[in-house]
């Protein structure tokens, strides 16, 4: 079933990564399969962090077929080959597991050649690239990844997460949410839901030039909001077009470098709980996950099908 | 399914255009003698002093926790209940079968109070989806707002939302009266089979949507009309009756009850057809 979870701080910076945890680990008895973050940092914004993986975690439970780490170091040998004939100098490199890496990069050309080079190597993801957003994910609950990856210190505006029980794909990162809206810098989704017109919609983006990395419905989104903005289109022009281009139910989030957005189907069959204030707005699958930021007595409400909104921090 | 037979004379639900039929058959049946009721036992339920209060704090509970100490305090006795810090917790209040005064200093998560058979519950906080689901007999009053599916297949008591609530509000209603102060979403008396829901603000698209019976009440504007959901006339009794609703309900004051619309089904999608499809397929 999932569970999703954001939050924007408006007009200050917070500790949004132990806050996105709290919401996410409330939320775990709706997915335990994979964890997802999409943060966006306090950055000097001078560089693009990139969030990739060379494989995947071939821990208990995931789907995916093991391979030797050796493999792994070929493929990092390769991308950074790649980076330096684009003409990205590495600015700052941290390999936090074997398989997931965070490079910063100083880079200014076009990102979209500049992922199709790097994604040209086999089992090699960009899970997000940005000025603020770092996206990271993998499997297990919201506690588990945040420790695994060192979450609780991140300060930064705003957040958006997920917590996925996989259901129509594999048990493995690249399935697990957010998913960065390629290929644009900053932009970021989760989704709670199902799209019965995914198979139509994806030949359609693909013969547009867009990718697709995974067979998660979710997936689709990103990509959706990513073509109608490369089309001219206003971020909230994108999501209220995707109320009818996408078929199915839906409730999904997506953020960007200063703003946060939520949409909803027109059956509103997918739970969603709202708290809005002029300094925070924070919402999630439960209430019990805004709860976990907001432990004292709160308005809060369902937004109606069909809604869209977006804020600014 | 019960057989249904048009009736001359009819009571005062059918006159408010509650339901039009008369039930015959195994629906009428008497399951229990009423003459036998002393010997007549309700498993799990409680004899409570509504004077006898008492507090319970569930911070740090869970909701099985919570339900369990619930049951025991009135296994003690105690007839009025005050849970603090309920704090978003699902399925807190669930399965109370006997007489109590339950208040709760806060909000609670999904099916909040579901399956109840007699107590007044009150809300002073906001509620997720499907509170008061499968009601049997009682009254629930939230003083904030709802999530979706409200109501969901009660079958009687009052069940009071002074906010705005979410979209299928009464779906498969079956009896009893849900109460909206604000807005309702979409879907709202999805396929209800009996009962009303009373609406003082807007609601959205598909009103009534495949409702086989019952009636819906609406003070703002429609989004729009659901499959066989039809516009009915707005009869005295239905005022008379609206209005001491809304009163005893402390809700509403000096609203117009008599602009509100009223809703029933239409009854085209009505196909009590006793064949199954492949039966019918050989009769044809």
């Amino acid at each position: 079933m999932c569970g999703i979870a954001g939050l924007i701080h408006r007009g200050k910076s917070s500790n949004v990564g132990q806050e996105l945890q709290g919401m996410l680990q409330a939320l775990k008895h709706r997915g335990e399969d994979s964890t997802g973050y999409a943060l966006y940092g306090d950055t000097d914004g001078q560089n693009f962090i990139m969030r990739f993986k060379v494989g995947e975690n071939v821990a208990e439970g995931s789907s995916s077929i093991k391979e030797d780490t050796s493999v792994y170091d070929e493929r990092k040998k390769i991308v950074d080959r790649y980076l330096s004939e684009l003409g990205a100098r590495v600015v700052k490199e941290d390999r936090i597991l074997p398989y997931s890496l965070r490079y910063e990069v100083k880079y200014d050309k076009d990102l979209m050649e500049f992922s199709q080079r790097i994604e040209s190597v086999p089992g090699v993801e960009i899970l997000s690239m940005g000025k603020s957003l770092e996206v990271i994910k993998d499997l297990g609950n919201a506690k588990a990844v945040c420790d695994r990856y060192n979450l609780d210190k991140v300060v930064g505006t705003h957040a958006i997460g997920h917590a996925r029980m996989a259901t129509e794909s594999g048990v493995d990162i690249k399935s697990a949410h957010p998913f960065w809206g390629y290929p644009f810098s900053d932009v970021s989704v989760v989704h709670n839901g199902q799209l019965t017109n995914y198979w139509n919609n994806r030949r359609s983006l693909e013969n547009k030039g867009m990718r697709f990395m995974s067979e998660c419905d979710s997936e689709l989104i990103a990509v959706y909001l990513a073509e109608k903005m490369r089309a001219g289109a206003t971020l909230e022009e994108g999501m209220r077009d995707s109320l009818t281009g996408l078929d199915g139910v839906f409730t999904y989030f997506v953020a960007t470098k200063d703003s946060l957005g939520m949409a909803k189907d027109t059956m509103a069959a997918k739970p969603l709980v709202l708290y809005e204030s002029d300094d925070l707005v924070a919402m999630g699958s439960e209430e019990i996950a805004i709860r976990s930021v907001l432990p004292q007595e709160i308005d809060t409400y369902d937004p109606f099908d069909g809604e869209v909104k977006v804020w600014q921090i | 399914m019960a057989n249904l037979k048009t009736s001359e004379k009819k009571t005062k639900a059918q006159s408010m255009g509650l339901h039009s039929e008369v039930l015959t058959g195994k629906t009428q049946q008497k399951f229990f003698n009423p003459d036998e009721a002393e010997n007549f036992y309700y498993f799990g339920t409680h004899d409570v002093d509504f004077n006898k209060r008492t507090e319970l704090d569930v911070k740090d509970m869970d909701c099985k926790q919570a339900n369990g100490k619930i049951d025991e305090l009135m296994s003690q006795g105690y007839g009025t209940i005050v849970i603090k810090n309920p704090q978003g917790k699902h399925s807190l209040g669930v399965g109370i079968l006997n007489k109590l005064n339950l208040i709760f200093e806060g909000s609670l998560g999904y099916f909040g109070c579901g399956s109840m058979d007699g107590p007044i519950v009150r809300i002073n906080g906001r509620v997720g989806w499907s509170c008061g689901e499968n009601m049997m007999a009682g009254k629930i009053v939230i003083e904030k707002n709802a999530g979706s599916c409200f109501g969901a297949a009660i079958r009687g008591g009052d069940l009071i939302c002074k906010g705005s609530v979410g979209a299928r509000t009464g779906i498969d209603q079956k009896g009893g009266t849900i109460i909206i102060g604000g807005d309702a979403g979409a879907f709202t008396g999805f396929m209800m089979q009996r009962g009303r829901i009373i609406i003082l603000g807007d609601v959205g698209i598909n009103l009534g949507d495949s409702m086989y019976d019952g009636t819906i009440f609406i003070g703002g504007k429609i989004g729009s009309f659901g499959s066989d959901a039809v516009e009915a006339e707005l009869t005295e009794s239905d005022i008379g009756w609206l209005k001491r609703k809304l009163k005893v309900a402390e809700i509403g004051d000096n609203f117009d009850v008599s602009k509100m619309t009223k809703v029933v089904a239409g009854k085209k999608l009505w196909n009590y057809d006793a064949l199954e499809p492949t039966e019918k397929k050989g009769a044809i």
